[in-house]
């Protein structure tokens, strides 16, 4: 079965997400970012959607599930690039991603890490 | 002679004569005003086409599936015509205008049928007056569409996201929030946050005359989908009335900033960025 | 016409099903039985929302509100079918999406619609949300029978 690819940069974790995840890729996901952290001591999560067109509830808990999981074991997670259709989407059917920090993209996305961690 | 003896009948007729009913029917338009050049020519030769099988088909109920092709027919002229300004008297007259040059056909073919010629023009007339109101109505329902683009393109140009500072956008809300307008709103803000990188976003609400219920939650899910995309808002210009009207409903405001006045605003997102104002 | 060549709808005692999913002459039939067949209607419904040329925003709510239903029909349902069919009122063009199953059922409707309503354990229905997504939504549910929901999503 495909997986996500997980990059290490340093203490951080990326995570590009570019395509349409089934159900059980997410999952699979989730578990792999889970284990990824301990394994390799990781500070901080990035989690790139900015190629995605897409994020429903399954998905939009898969994220905040991970961020609180992250929390747990000490790390910081920063979602990043969500497009405009999809934020208004999310917010219509409810799911504001509270306990979820975000940025634009990428690079701020560092930027809130390297702040939050010292 | 049976509802369905009478359109078969009626329908032969109209097949039969097709050319002449055409010539006649262009040449009442004209008389009428209505515009005689080939488009209407066109349109005209295109519906008597399309009426004789519907009759034979459907009979006198044209909802049926076999009065489908001549229903749409309609509509695109319905359209046209909405489009070029014209009033819903004018589309109507296109279809009721039609039954002169029938009723000639009738009385001249059925002279000496009284009966079938009384029934035959009872179904003409039936059909003709419901599909001119069914133009009538399709013209309606064109117009109010037409006029929802154009309010939704205005509020488009009303609604401006201004860029105060590197990474500080300024949304200054003017008249009611209804759920049309928060979408477009909610749209332009979300756009300028990409094209700008901006961090920071001021929603100035002093020129909004009344927030109610619906209207703080439109706010709450503009500020919500600013959050996802990486971006925090402020909400200035909160007048004392808004202050009670929000306490009074009940609104959760702790999770996001306000100030009294855009300036405040601007010095507290200044500070968020990093920037410093100095008195020279 | 694409057809999971095993399904039958005649088995979906639903009025609404059959009032849709049987006069149609411009609709699609997907199944719903795994999780790749929700991504499969996501592809679908978005290729539609194309077509039907909807803005960037109506688009994503309509592929989301069908990915949504669709994983409903699924995990709470036990799997069923999609129709997918394209309309037209007078003027305007839509999209309507009927999802049926031949599950449990939805006993409160009512409590299903209201926001943050979940039944299985931490994972909601969210129908409350979907329906916001649309312009229009039914439901028909009978306990030990089925559900079916009927969307639709129009160009204005």
């Amino acid at each position: 079965m495909d997986r996500i690819p997980i990059l290490r940069i340093g203490d951080l974790l990326l995570v590009t997400i570019q395509v349409d995840m089934h159900d059980r890729l997410a999952m699979t996901l989730q578990d792999d970012l889970t284990e990824r952290i301990v394994r390799d001591r990781a500070k901080g999560v990035l989690i790139d959607i900015s190629a995605l067109d897409l994020v429903d509830s399954f998905i939009g808990r898969m994220i905040s599930n991970t961020a609180a999981m992250a929390r747990v074991l000490d790390a910081q997670t920063v979602l990043v690039g969500m497009q405009p259709a999809v934020a208004i989407t999310l917010v219509e059917l409810g799911l504001t991603l509270p306990g979820v920090k975000t940025a634009l993209n990428v690079e701020k996305g560092m930027q809130l890490l390297g702040k939050s961690y010292s | 002679m049976s509802t369905n003896e009478t359109a078969q009948r009626v329908s032969a007729l109209i097949k039969q004569f097709e050319s002449e009913i055409l010539t006649s029917w262009t040449g009442e338009l004209a008389a009428k005003t209505f515009r005689n050049d080939d488009t209407t020519q066109r349109h005209c030769r295109q519906f008597l086409a399309l009426l004789p099988a519907a009759l034979a088909g459907g009979g006198e109920d044209i909802n049926s599936r076999h009065w489908d092709d001549v229903r749409n027919q309609l509509n695109e002229i319905s359209a046209q015509r909405a489009k070029a300004g014209s009033t819903p008297n004018e589309t109507a007259t296109f279809v009721f205008s039609l039954k002169q040059s029938l009723f000639t056909i009738l009385r001249r073919e059925l002279v000496n049928e009284p009966l079938p010629l009384a029934d035959a023009l009872w179904a003409i007339s039936t059909v003709l007056d419901q599909l001119g109101l069914y133009t009538v109505e399709v013209f309606q329902k064109s117009r109010d569409q037409i006029i929802v683009r154009q309010q939704h393109e205005l509020m488009e140009l009303s609604t401006p996201v201004v860029k105060l500072w590197q990474d500080v956008l300024a949304l200054p809300l003017i008249g009611t929030l209804d759920s049309a307008r928060s979408q477009v709103v909610m749209e332009s803000l979300l756009e300028k946050i990409v094209e700008t990188g901006a961090a920071i976003a001021i929603i100035d609400i002093t020129g909004v005359p009344t927030v109610d219920t619906l209207v703080a939650q439109h706010l709450m899910k503009t500020i919500a989908a600013a959050r996802l995309m990486g971006a925090d808002c402020i909400i200035s210009g909160i007048r004392p009335q808004i202050a009670q009207t929000i306490v009074h409903l009940g609104v959760n405001l702790e999770d996001v900033v306000t100030k009294a006045t855009l300036a405040d605003a601007f010095v507290l997102a200044l500070s968020r960025v990093g920037a410093t104002i100095s008195r020279g | 016409m694409d057809t999971d060549g095993t399904f039958d709808l005649g088995q979906f005692n639903s009025p609404l099903l059959t009032r849709y999913a049987g006069s149609a002459d411009l609709h699609q039939v997907l199944p719903l039985r795994g999780d790749e067949h929700v991504v499969n209607v996501r592809k679908h419904v978005r290729e539609h929302a194309l077509e039907l040329k909807l803005s960037l925003v109506d688009q994503t709510k309509l592929v989301t509100a069908a990915s949504e239903l669709a994983r409903n029909t699924l995990k709470y349902g036990g799997g069923g079918v999609v129709v997918l069919e394209r309309l037209t009122d007078g003027l305007r063009k839509g999209l309507r999406l009927v999802f049926a199953d031949t599950g449990p059922g939805i006993v409160d409707i009512e409590l299903a619609l209201r926001d943050g309503y979940t039944s299985g354990g931490g994972l909601g229905l969210g129908l409350g949300g979907t329906k916001r997504l649309v312009d229009d939504f039914v439901i028909d549910s009978r306990p030990q029978e089925g559900t079916a929901v009927a969307i639709i999503k129009w160009k204005i």
